[in-house]
C-alpha cells in the first residue's frame, strides 16, 4: 500500500521521555511526480511563450531572457525533492504526528481524542495522478494538520482508522 | 413542558410545547423599516436633505399611513413566527415566514448562557436570552422573553444540560449564588484613568478634526472623521466604564455568574469546565497598583473579559476557583527563552516565559503590557512546534498550543530541545488531562 519510503528516522529532537520512538511513514512519488510535471509544464510554456516574444519582437538576443524560467525550473526541481522529502506522519497509539518543512519546519501533534473531523479531498488535478489528501480538523481553527498527496486506499485506510480511534477516545471541547 | 410520570419512550415522540416570545417584541422588529430609512439618510446626507425639502405634509402623511403599518404587520408576523421549545437535549428555534428556519442547539454542549438587558428592555421588563454554542450565529438568540420567564428558562435550560432528570429539572430553580468579586466604581474609573488607550484615543478625537479643519476647510471631511474619533474615544473611557460598571463575579453549582453593566445589565453563565484559556493581563501604568485584568476564552461566546480590574491576589483567587485545582504560576516559576533568544528578538525576548505545571501550560509575553497565558492540559486541541531558519541557525523554536476557541497560545523562542521535548510531553499531559476532566453534564450521576 505504502509505495512510499517508510524510513524509521529518528525523531527532529531528543524524545528520550516517549515511550517509543514513532515510526515514520513518508509520502508515495506520485505527489513529487505530479508536482515536478506541473512545474515543468508550466514554466517550460512560459519559457517557450517569453523566448518566441522576446525574439520575434525585440530581437533574438533578448530571447536568452527565457533561460530564467528554465533555471527556476531547475532550482524548483530540487525544491519540490526537498519538500517532499520532508514530509513525514506517524500514528502512534494516541496521537497523529505531522513533520513538515525544510526551512521552515513544522512539526504537529493531535491526540486522536480531539479530532472533530477527518476528510479526504482529491482534487481533479490529484485524481488523474491517483492522489488524495487527508485533512484533520479539531476544534481549533488554527490546527492545520494535512497530509497531502497519499495513495486513495491509504488515504481511506487512515481516515477510518482516525475515524474509529478518535470515537473509541473522544471528548468534547 | 412535558408531563411527569409519563414513560421515556413516549414522551420523545411527544412534541415540545411551542412557546412565543414576549409580547413586546413586535415593538423592537417594528423599527427595522425605520432603520432603514434612517440608516439611508446617513448613508447619503446631501441627497436625503434635497429629499425633505421636497415633502409636503400630505405625502409625509401618507408616507405615515404606509410606513407605519406596514412595519406593524412586518413586527407582528416576525414575531407570530417565531417560536421555541425545550425539549430533553435541545433548544429548538421556528423562525421566518417564508423563509423557515429551525435551530436545534444541543443542551450540553452549550458553552455559556447570556441574559442580555438594553436599558429600554429594563424599561419594559424584558430580557435577551442567547446561547453560546459552538458555531451558532446572532440569530439564535430569545429577544424578548419576560425577565421572569427569562431567568426561569435559563435555570430549566442550565439545569437540564447539567444533567438532572427532566422531571426535576424544571423545579431545581436557580442555583444558589456565592459572590468572589465585586467591582467597586473607584477601582474601575482610576484602572480606565490609568490605560494608555483611552488617552490616546481622546488625543485623537481632539487633535485630527481641527488639523483636518485647517488642511481641508471641508465640513463633511471633518464630521466623516470627527464623529468615528469621538465615538472611540467615548467608547474607549466612559463607554467601558458604563459597560464595566458593578462588574460581579459569582459562584453557583451552575458555573460561573458574570453580572455587569450600568445601563445594559448583562448576566453571563459559564457552565463548569467551559473555560478554554485565561489571560491575566498587567498594563504598565496598574504595575504600581499592583492590579490585573483577567481575560477569558470560551468557545463560541463573545465576552471575554472576566476580571476588569483587581489586585493581583484577588484574581488569582478568582482564577482558581474557574480552573478549579490551578495555582497561577508566580513570575520567579516562569522559565525565559535562553539569552541567544535576543538574535531573534532583541530586547523584547525578556518578556517571554513558560511555566508547564500538572494542570495547566502558562506562557507569558510583553515586556511592559505583560500578559500570561493559561490553558489547562485538558483543553489542548492540538500542539505545533515551528521554527524558521533564523531560529535554526540559533537553535530556537516556537511551540503552539491551540484551544477550542480558536486561541492559540505560544511559548516563543525556546531552546530547540526543549521545544521539542514540550512538544511530546505536551501532547501527552492533553491527552491524561482529560481522564479526569469532567463530563459534559457536569451534575449527571
Amino acid at each position: 500500500m505504502e509505495t512510499g519510503s517508510p524510513q524509521n528516522a529518528g525523531t527532529t529532537g531528543t524524545a528520550g521521555d516517549g515511550p517509543a520512538e514513532p515510526v515514520w511513514t513518508g509520502l508515495p512519488p506520485g505527489l513529487l511526480r505530479m508536482r515536478r510535471l506541473l512545474l515543468v509544464v508550466w514554466l517550460g510554456l512560459l519559457a517557450l511563450a517569453l523566448g518566441l516574444l522576446l525574439g520575434l519582437l525585440v530581437g533574438p538576443g533578448w530571447a536568452a531572457f527565457a533561460l530564467l524560467p528554465l533555471a527556476l525550473t531547475a532550482w524548483g526541481w530540487v525544491l519540490l525533492g526537498r519538500n517532499w522529502r520532508s514530509w513525514r506522519y506517524a500514528e502512534r497509539a494516541d496521537d497523529l504526528l505531522i513533520s513538515r518543512g525544510v526551512l521552515w519546519r513544522e512539526e504537529t501533534v493531535v491526540p486522536y481524542g480531539r479530532m472533530q473531523l477527518v476528510e479526504v479531498t482529491s482534487g481533479p488535478v490529484e485524481r488523474h495522478f491517483g492522489l488524495a489528501s487527508v485533512q484533520l480538523h479539531t476544534a481549533a481553527a488554527a490546527t492545520d494538520a494535512t497530509i497531502p498527496g497519499l495513495d486513495p486506499a491509504e488515504a481511506e485506510r487512515l481516515r477510518d482508522r482516525l475515524t474509529e480511534l478518535g470515537e473509541a477516545r473522544s471528548a468534547g471541547l | 413542558m412535558t408531563a411527569p410520570g409519563v414513560d421515556d419512550a413516549v414522551r420523545a415522540k411527544e412534541p415540545a410545547t411551542e412557546r412565543r416570545l414576549h409580547p413586546v417584541t413586535p415593538l423592537r422588529r417594528a423599527w427595522a423599516p425605520v432603520a432603514v430609512v434612517i440608516g439611508w439618510a446617513m448613508h447619503d446626507p446631501g441627497q436625503a436633505q434635497q429629499q425633505m425639502t421636497r415633502l409636503t405634509t400630505t405625502t409625509l402623511l401618507v408616507a405615515l399611513a404606509v410606513l407605519v403599518p406596514a412595519a406593524s404587520l412586518y413586527g407582528f408576523l416576525t414575531w407570530w413566527f417565531t417560536h421555541f421549545a425545550v425539549t430533553e437535549t435541545e433548544l429548538r428555534i421556528r423562525t421566518g415566514l417564508l423563509f423557515r428556519r429551525t435551530a436545534h442547539i444541543r443542551l450540553e454542549r452549550i458553552q455559556a448562557v447570556d441574559v442580555t438587558q438594553p436599558l429600554l428592555a429594563r424599561v419594559a421588563g424584558v430580557a435577551k436570552l442567547k446561547l453560546d454554542v459552538v458555531g451558532t450565529d446572532k440569530k439564535d438568540e430569545l429577544s424578548f422573553l419576560g425577565e421572569r420567564e427569562a431567568r426561569e428558562l435559563r435555570a430549566e435550560l442550565l439545569a437540564r444540560a447539567a444533567g438532572f432528570a427532566p422531571e426535576t429539572a424544571h423545579e431545581v430553580g436557580e442555583a444558589p449564588v456565592r459572590e468572589l468579586l465585586r467591582t467597586p466604581a473607584r477601582d474601575l474609573a482610576i484602572s480606565v484613568l490609568l490605560t494608555g488607550a483611552t488617552w490616546c484615543s481622546l488625543a485623537a478625537a481632539l487633535v485630527v478634526p481641527p488639523l483636518l479643519w485647517l488642511a481641508t476647510h471641508s465640513v463633511w471631511t471633518v464630521l466623516a472623521t470627527g464623529v468615528p474619533l469621538l465615538g472611540a474615544a467615548g467608547a474607549s473611557s466612559a463607554g467601558r466604564f458604563v459597560g464595566e460598571y458593578d462588574w460581579t463575579v459569582g459562584e453557583s453549582p451552575d458555573g460561573l455568574r458574570i453580572d455587569h453593566g450600568l445601563l445594559d445589565r448583562t448576566h453571563e453563565t459559564v457552565p463548569p469546565g467551559r473555560v478554554q484559556t485565561v489571560r491575566i493581563v498587567e498594563p504598565l501604568l496598574w504595575r504600581r497598583r499592583g492590579w490585573v485584568r483577567v481575560e477569558l476564552d470560551v468557545a463560541g461566546s463573545s465576552n471575554s473579559v472576566l476580571v476588569p480590574v483587581a489586585p493581583r491576589a484577588v484574581a488569582e483567587s478568582v482564577v482558581a476557583r474557574v480552573l478549579p485545582g490551578v495555582t497561577v504560576p508566580p513570575a520567579e516559576a516562569l522559565s525565559r527563552p535562553p539569552g541567544r533568544a535576543g538574535r531573534c528578538l532583541p530586547v523584547w525576548w525578556r518578556g517571554y516565559g513558560i511555566a508547564v505545571t500538572d494542570t495547566v501550560f502558562a506562557a507569558r509575553h510583553g515586556l511592559l503590557r505583560r500578559s500570561l497565558a493559561l490553558v489547562p492540559h485538558a483543553k489542548v486541541q492540538s500542539v505545533r512546534l515551528a521554527q524558521g531558519p533564523w531560529k535554526r541557525l540559533w537553535r530556537l523554536a516556537d511551540v503552539h498550543v491551540d484551544t477550542g476557541a480558536d486561541k492559540t497560545v505560544t511559548a516563543r523562542l525556546r531552546d530547540a530541545r526543549e521545544a521539542a521535548e514540550l512538544l511530546r510531553g505536551q501532547a501527552e499531559r492533553s491527552r491524561t488531562g482529560r481522564r479526569d476532566a469532567r463530563p459534559d453534564r457536569w451534575m449527571a450521576p
